[in-house]
C-alpha cells in the first residue's frame, strides 16, 4: 500500500495541477506537486532502509493490465534492492528539482503545467524503476519519452525548442523499436514477459540459436542486443546520443532531472534488471562495453571545447553514462549502479548551479560571455566547485578517501581492467582518456565562468547599449539567485561529497546487499581493489591532474591561446567543435532522403494519385456525368419517346441475343 | 359466388367511387364557392374507404380479377393516406394561387380510385382498367392550372407519353395472352410452370415491365419525370411521387412476381438494369439541379431505383423492402412537398434552392423539419431513411444481388450530397430574402409535424412498418 502511494502520488498532483490548472493558480501548483514528491521521497528513503538493508524485498501485485491469450501482463510494483537505489535517486532528485524550479521558473506564466509535467515524468519514471515485467518497464519507457518531449518543448513558441523536442522524441523511436523487437523476441521465446519466470528459464536457452536468413544466430544474444538498442537511445550512447545536446533547450531543472540525473539512467537500469540474461550472452556484453568505452570517450571529446555552459554537461553526461555501460558490459552491475547513484547527486548539482549562473546573467549560456562571476556567486561558486571535484573523482587511492566520483568511476576503470579480456583492455585505456579530458572540460568550464575577467559588458559600456533586446549584463547586476534555488544545490553538494565513502562498501562487491536483484558474476573477476598495479590505481588520478593543469594554463594563464586555436580552424579542433559530423551525417543520411520521400508521397502520392483519382477525380467525374445527364433532358417529346422506345428495343434485343 | 359478395369485397371502392358522383353533383349545382365543401367531403371518404379498407377480409371477386389480401390492404391505406392529405394541400395551395376548381379534389378522387383497383388487380385486364382510370385523371390533374404554359405542357407531354406507355404495355399483354392463352395472373403461372418461358412470352415481359415502370418514373422510361412535376401544381406533384408511386409499384410487384414467379431469372435480369440505372441516374442528374421540384423529380427516380432491387431479389423480404421503402418514401415526401409548397415570397411561390439559404436563422422549426426530411431521404442514420435502405439492400444481398446492391450503395453516397446541399443551404448560407411567414394553415403544420416525427421515430420503432410490411409480403408471396 506504502509502495502504491510512492508511485501513484505524483500522478495524482499531476492530474490536479495539469487539469485544474486555470482554477488552481501557479501557487498551490507548485507546492502540491512539490510536496507530493517530498512524501515519495519520504517513503522511497523508507522503503531503501526496508529493503536494501532490512532485506524485506517484496512484489505488490496491483491488478491485471492485458490478459489476451497466453499473454497476461499486470500492473505490480516490485521492489528489491535495485528499484530501492533507483527510487532513492528519482524521488530524490525530482524533490529537489521541485523545489528548486519554484525559483527558477518563477516568471514563467505557464507554471502549473510545468510542474504537472515534472510530476508526470516522475510517475513514468517510477513506474519504470518498480516494473515487475518488460510491458510495464515499456509503459515507463514511453511514458518518460513523453513527458521528455513535453519539458524539451515546454517553451513551444521557441522554434529550436521545437525541433529539439522532436529530434528527442524521433531519435528515441529508434531504439524503443529495438526495444519493441526485444519484447517480442522474449515472449515469443520464453512465452511471458515476467522478469522472475525469464530470468529463471533463461539459462536453458543458453547457446540455442535460431535461424535467421540463412545463419545460426544465438537467441539470447539477439534478445540482449534488441533490449541495449533501446538502451541506447534512451541512455544517449554513440549513434542515438545526438538528442541529448539538442535536449539542453528545455528549461535547465529539466536537464538536471531528465537528461542528467534519472530518465537517461533508464537504460543502464534496464541492462541492470536484464542482468540475468545479459550474463548468459557474453557477446551482447562486449558489445555493451565497447558501445559504453567509445561513448564514454567521443563525448568526452566532443565536449572539450563546446562554449554553451549546458552543453559540456550535457556531452559529460553523455560520456558519464558511457563509463556506467562500461561497467555493465565487465559483468561489474555493482559499479554501474553506484556510478549511477553518485552521478545524479553531482550531475544534478552541476546541472542546477549552471541553472542558477544562467538565471544570474538573464539566461546567458554563452561561456565566453561569463567569466569572474566568483565573487557576485559566492554561493555558486562553491557548489560547482563540489561538483566539478566529484564529477573528475578527485580522491587519493590508497587511502580511500575522496568525493563521490572518486569511488565510482575509479570502480568501473579498474573493473575494465580486471575483466582481462580484449574489449576490458580497450575499455580501460579509454575510459582512462576519457577521465583526463573529463577533468579538462569540466575545469574549463568552471575557469571560464568564475575566474578571469569578465566577458560580458562592463558597467559603462552598459549605458551605451541599453536596450532590451541586449542580454549581455554588467558584473555589478549579477546576484545570487532565490533561496529555493540554493538550498537543493545544498543537499545535493553533501551528497556529492559524501555518497561514495558512505555507500561504497553496499554498492560494490556486497552481495547481501543487492541480495540477487542484479547478477553479481564473481566468477570472472572480482569487483574490488586487490591485484591492480599502483600505476593504474593512480593513472585517474593523474590524468585528472593533467587536465586541470591544461586547463589552468590555458583559460588563467594565457587566456589568448582559445581562442587563437579557434580561429585557426585546425582539422581537429573543427572535427570536435562539430561534434564528430554526427549530425550531418545523420542529416544526408536520414533526414534528407526521408524529407524527399515525404515530399513526393504528398505532392504526388496524396495530391495526384489519392486526390486526384480518389475523392478530386471521383466528384469531377460525377459533375461530368451530371452535365451529361441534364444535356439529355432536351424537353423534347420526342426525345423522351425516343429513349423509352430505345429501352424497349434494348432490352428485347438483349433477351433475344441471349436466348438459347 | 354471387354478385352481392363480389360487391362487399368491393366496399372501398363502391364507397370512394359513389361519394366521388355526389361530390361531382354537390359540386355542380353549387359550384367553385363549394370547394372547400367538396374538399372535406372527398377527405372524409377517402378516411371511411380506408376504415373499411382495415376491416376488409381477404378475398377474391369478380372470377379472381380482383383480389383483397393484406398486401392490397396496406397499399391501400398508404395510397388514402397520401390522397387525404394531398387535397388538404391542394385546397391550401389553390386558394393561394386564387384558383379555386371544385373538380381539384373529385380528381384526386378518381385517380386514387384508379389506383386501389391497380393494387387489388389480379388480372391483366383489371389491371389495364385501373391503370387508365388513374391515367386519364393524372393527366388532367398535371395540367390543372390552365393558364399556366408550364402546367399545360406537363399535362400534354405526360398525356402523349403515357398514352405511348400504355399502347406498349397492352402489346405485351396481348403477347402475353397470346402465348399463354389466359389474362389471369395464377393462369399465366400456371402455364409457365408446366411448359415454361419462350421468346415470345419474355418479348410480352419486357414490354409489360416498360408499360409499369414508366408509371414509376425508372430510367429509360423516366425522361417525362423532370418536366410533369416540375410543371405541375405542387400538390399535384406530391400526389404523383406519393399516391401514384405506392400504387404503379404495388401493381408492378403484383403483375410481375405472380404470373412470373417461375421465371424470376428473366425478370430480375430487366429490373435489375432498370433499378442500377435509375439509383446513378437519380443521383448524378439531381446535382444539377437548382429547382426543387425538379429536384425532387430525379430523387424520385433515384428512390424508385432502390425500391426495385427488391422487387429484383424476387423474394417474400424483397417484396417487404419494397413495402417499407415506399411507405417511408411516401412519408417523407409529403412532408418535404408541404416545405416546398410553403416556399413563398411575397405571395408568390418560389422553387429555387438558393430561396431557401440562411433559413435557419429565420425559420428554426421549419428549417429543422425540413432538413430533417433531407438528410431521411439521404439515407443517413439517425433517421427514417436509413431503416429502409437496409431492408431493400439486405434482401437483395440474401438474394445474391451483391453487386447491385454495391452500387446502390455508391449511388446513395453520391446521391446524399444534393440532399446535403439543401441542407446546407439552409443552416449555413448568408440569409436571402426571408419567406413568408407560417406553412399555409393548421393542415399543413400538421401533416409537416406528422412526417417529420415519423422520420425521427422510425429508427426507434421500426416494428410499426416492417410487422405489417412483413405480414403484407407474405400474403403475397406465401
Amino acid at each position: 500500500m506504502l509502495y502504491a502511494i510512492l508511485v501513484f502520488l505524483p500522478i495524482i498532483t499531476s492530474a490536479i495541477a495539469g487539469v485544474f490548472q486555470k482554477w488552481l493558480g501557479a501557487r498551490p501548483s507548485e507546492l502540491l506537486t512539490t510536496a507530493g514528491l517530498f512524501v515519495s521521497l519520504g517513503l522511497s528513503i523508507y522503503a531503501f532502509y526496508d529493503v536494501a538493508i532490512l532485506g524485506h524485498a517484496q512484489i505488490v501485485p496491483l491488478w491485471t493490465w492485458i490478459s489476451s491469450g497466453d499473454l497476461t501482463v499486470d500492473w505490480s510494483v516490485r521492489v528489491d534492492t535495485l528499484t530501492a537505489v533507483m527510487l532513492v535517486v528519482v524521488t530524490g532528485v525530482s524533490a529537489l528539482v521541485h523545489l528548486y524550479s519554484i525559483g527558477y521558473m518563477h516568471d514563467d506564466p505557464d507554471r502549473p503545467r510545468f510542474f504537472s509535467y515534472l510530476s508526470l515524468f516522475t510517475f513514468a519514471m517510477l513506474m519504470l524503476v518498480t516494473a515487475n515485467n518488460f510491458v510495464q518497464v515499456f509503459f515507463g519507457w514511453e511514458g518518460v519519452g513523453l513527458a521528455s518531449y513535453l519539458l524539451i518543448g515546454f517553451w513551444y513558441k521557441k522554434p529550436t525548442a521545437n525541433a529539439a523536442a522532436l529530434k528527442a522524441f524521433v531519435v528515441n523511436r529508434v531504439g524503443d523499436f529495438g526495444f519493441m523487437l526485444g519484447l517480442f523476441a522474449i515472449f515469443w521465446v520464453f512465452g511471458t514477459l515476467d522478469f522472475d519466470a525469464v530470468f529463471k528459464a533463461a539459462p536453458t536457452f543458453a547457446g540455442k540459436t535460431f535461424e535467421f536468413a540463412g545463419q545460426q544466430v544465438d537467441i539470447l544474444t539477439t534478445i540482449c542486443l534488441l533490449l541495449f538498442v533501446g538502451a541506447m537511445g534512451k541512455s544517449a550512447q554513440i549513434g542515438l546520443h545526438t538528442w541529448l545536446p539538442d535536449a539542453m533547450e528545455g528549461p535547465t531543472p529539466v536537464s538536471a532531472l531528465i537528461h542528467a540525473a534519472t530518465m537517461v539512467t533508464a537504460g543502464v537500469f534496464l541492462v541492470c534488471r536484464a542482468s540475468p540474461l545479459f550474463e548468459l550472452a557474453p557477446n551482447a556484453l562486449a558489445f555493451v562495453t565497447f558501445i559504453g568505452a567509445t561513448t564514454a570517450f567521443f563525448a568526452a571529446s566532443v565536449g572539450l571545447f563546446q562554449n554553451d555552459i549546458k552543453r559540456v554537461i550535457a556531452y559529460s553526461t553523455c560520456s558519464q553514462l558511457g563509463y556506467m555501460f562500461v561497467a555493465a558490459g565487465v559483468s561489474a552491475y555493482g559499479a554501474a549502479m553506484f556510478h549511477l547513484f553518485t552521478h545524479a547527486f553531482f550531475k544534478a548539482l552541476l546541472f542546477l548551479s549552471a541553472g542558477a549562473v544562467i538565471v544570474a546573467l538573464h539566461h546567458e549560456q554563452d561561456m565566453r560571455k561569463m567569466g569572474g562571476l566568483r565573487k557576485q556567486l559566492p554561493f555558486t561558486y562553491w557548489m560547482m566547485l563540489i561538483g566539478n571535484l566529484a564529477l573528475t573523482g578527485i580522491g587519493i587511492p590508497m587511502l580511500g578517501v575522496g568525493t563521490a566520483g572518486f569511488y565510482s568511476k575509479d570502480a568501473i576503470i579498474n573493473s575494465a581492467y580486471l575483466a582481462g579480456t580484449p574489449m576490458g583492455h580497450y575499455a580501460f585505456w579509454l575510459t582512462l582518456i576519457a577521465a583526463g579530458m573529463t577533468s579538462f572540460y569540466s575545469w574549463r568550464q568552471f575557469l571560464m565562468t568564475f575566474h578571469g575577467r569578465y566577458r560580458g559588458l562592463d558597467r559603462h559600456e552598459w549605458d551605451h547599449h541599453h536596450d532590451p533586446h541586449h542580454h549581455a549584463l554588467a558584473l555589478e547586476d549579477v546576484h545570487e539567485p532565490a533561496r529555493t534555488m540554493l538550498v537543493p544545490l545544498g543537499v545535493l553538494a553533501l551528497g556529492a561529497l559524501i555518497a561514495g565513502a558512505a555507500f561504497v562498501h553496499f554498492f560494490i562487491g556486497d552481495a547481501v546487499f543487492w541480495r540477487g536483484a542484479v547478477a553479481l558474476a564473481f566468477g570472472h573477476h572480482a569487483e574490488g581493489e586487490h591485484e591492480i598495479p599502483v600505476l593504474i590505481e593512480f593513472a585517474p588520478l593523474i590524468l585528472t591532474i593533467v587536465g586541470f593543469g591544461t586547463a589552468y594554463y590555458f583559460y588563467i594563464m594565457r587566456p589568448e591561446l582559445p581562442a587563437q586555436l579557434a580561429a585557426r580552424k585546425g582539422l581537429l579542433y573543427t572535427f570536435l567543435y562539430r561534434k564528430w559530423y554526427f549530425d550531418e551525417l545523420y542529416d544526408f543520411l536520414f533526414v534528407r532522403p526521408a524529407k524527399w520521400l515525404g515530399r513526393l508521397l504528398w505532392k504526388w502520392g496524396d495530391g495526384k494519385f489519392i486526390d486526384g483519382l480518389g475523392p478530386d477525380g471521383v466528384a469531377a467525374r460525377v459533375l461530368d456525368a451530371t452535365r451529361g445527364a441534364v444535356k439529355l433532358q432536351s424537353g423534347y417529346v420526342y426525345h423522351y419517346a425516343f429513349a423509352m422506345l430505345i429501352g424497349v428495343v434494348g432490352l428485347a434485343t438483349y433477351f433475344m441475343l441471349g436466348w438459347r | 359466388m354471387n354478385i352481392a359478395h363480389d360487391l362487399i369485397v368491393l366496399a372501398p371502392e363502391l364507397i370512394l367511387a359513389i361519394g366521388s358522383m355526389a361530390a361531382l353533383m354537390v359540386g355542380a349545382w353549387q359550384g367553385d364557392k363549394a370547394t372547400r365543401l367538396v374538399s372535406i367531403l372527398m377527405a372524409a371518404l377517402m378516411v371511411i374507404a380506408g376504415a373499411a379498407v382495415c376491416v376488409g377480409v381477404p378475398a377474391t371477386a369478380f372470377h379472381g380479377a380482383f383480389v383483397v389480401d393484406a398486401f392490397s390492404g396496406f397499399t391501400k391505406v398508404l395510397i388514402l393516406g397520401s390522397a387525404a392529405l394531398c387535397i388538404v394541400m391542394a385546397q391550401n395551395f389553390f386558394v393561394k394561387e386564387k384558383m379555386v376548381r371544385f373538380e381539384m379534389p373529385i380528381l384526386i378522387g378518381l385517380a386514387t380510385l384508379g389506383m386501389l383497383a391497380m393494387v387489388s388487380a389480379s388480372n391483366f385486364l383489371a389491371l389495364y382498367l385501373g391503370l387508365e382510370l388513374q391515367s386519364l385523371a393524372l393527366y388532367v390533374l398535371a395540367a390543372f392550372q390552365r393558364d399556366n404554359t408550364r402546367s399545360t405542357e406537363a399535362g400534354l407531354k405526360y398525356f402523349v407519353l403515357g398514352a405511348l406507355s400504355s399502347g406498349t404495355m397492352l402489346y405485351g399483354i396481348s403477347l402475353i395472352y397470346g402465348f399463354t392463352g389466359t389474362t389471369d395472373f395464377s393462369g399465366v403461372a400456371q402455364v409457365i410452370a408446366q411448359s415454361g418461358t419462350g421468346i415470345g412470352l419474355i418479348f410480352g415481359l419486357v414490354f409489360l415491365i416498360s408499360g409499369l415502370v414508366f408509371k414509376i418514373s425508372a430510367v429509360p422510361f423516366h425522361m417525362w419525370a423532370p418536366d410533369v412535376y416540375e410543371g405541375s401544381p405542387t400538390p399535384v406533384t406530391a400526389f404523383f411521387t406519393t399516391a401514384a408511386k405506392v400504387a404503379a409499384l404495388a401493381l408492378t410487384i403484383r403483375a410481375v412476381m405472380i404470373p412470373f414467379a417461375h421465371a424470376v431469372d428473366e425478370y430480375r435480369q430487366i429490373i435489375v438494369v432498370v433499378s442500377v440505372l435509375s439509383m446513378w441516374l437519380g443521383a448524378v442528374a439531381a446535382i444539377g439541379q437548382q429547382n426543387i421540384k425538379r429536384l425532387m423529380a430525379y430523387s424520385s427516380i433515384g428512390h424508385m431505383g432502390y425500391a426495385l432491387l427488391g422487387l429484383a431479389a424476387g423474394t417474400q423480404e424483397g417484396v417487404r423492402g419494397m413495402l417499407i421503402y415506399i411507405a417511408f418514401y411516401a412519408v417523407t415526401n409529403i412532408g418535404a412537398f408541404v416545405c416546398i409548397q410553403a416556399m413563398r415570397r411575397h405571395g408568390e411561390a418560389v422553387e429555387n434552392i438558393s430561396d431557401l439559404a440562411g433559413l435557419a436563422r429565420t425559420r428554426p422549426g421549419y428549417a429543422f423539419a425540413f432538413a430533417a426530411l433531407m438528410w431521411s431521404l439521404a439515407g443517413l442514420p439517425p433517421v427514417a431513411g436509413i431503416v429502409a435502405k437496409i431492408y431493400v439492400f439486405l434482401a437483395a444481398m440474401h438474394a445474391g444481388l451483391i453487386i447491385p446492391a454495391v452500387l446502390g450503395v455508391l449511388a446513395s453516397c453520391v446521391g446524399a450530397y444534393y440532399y446535403l446541399r439543401i441542407a446546407k443551404v439552409i443552416y449555413f448560407d448568408e440569409p436571402a430574402k426571408p419567406l413568408d411567414a407560417g406553412l399555409g394553415g393548421r393542415g399543413m403544420g400538421t401533416i409537416l409535424t406528422l412526417s417529420t416525427a415519423f422520420t425521427l421515430l422510425l429508427l426507434v420503432v421500426p416494428w410499426v412498418l416492417v410487422g405489417p410490411a412483413a405480414a403484407a409480403a407474405q400474403a403475397l408471396l406465401p
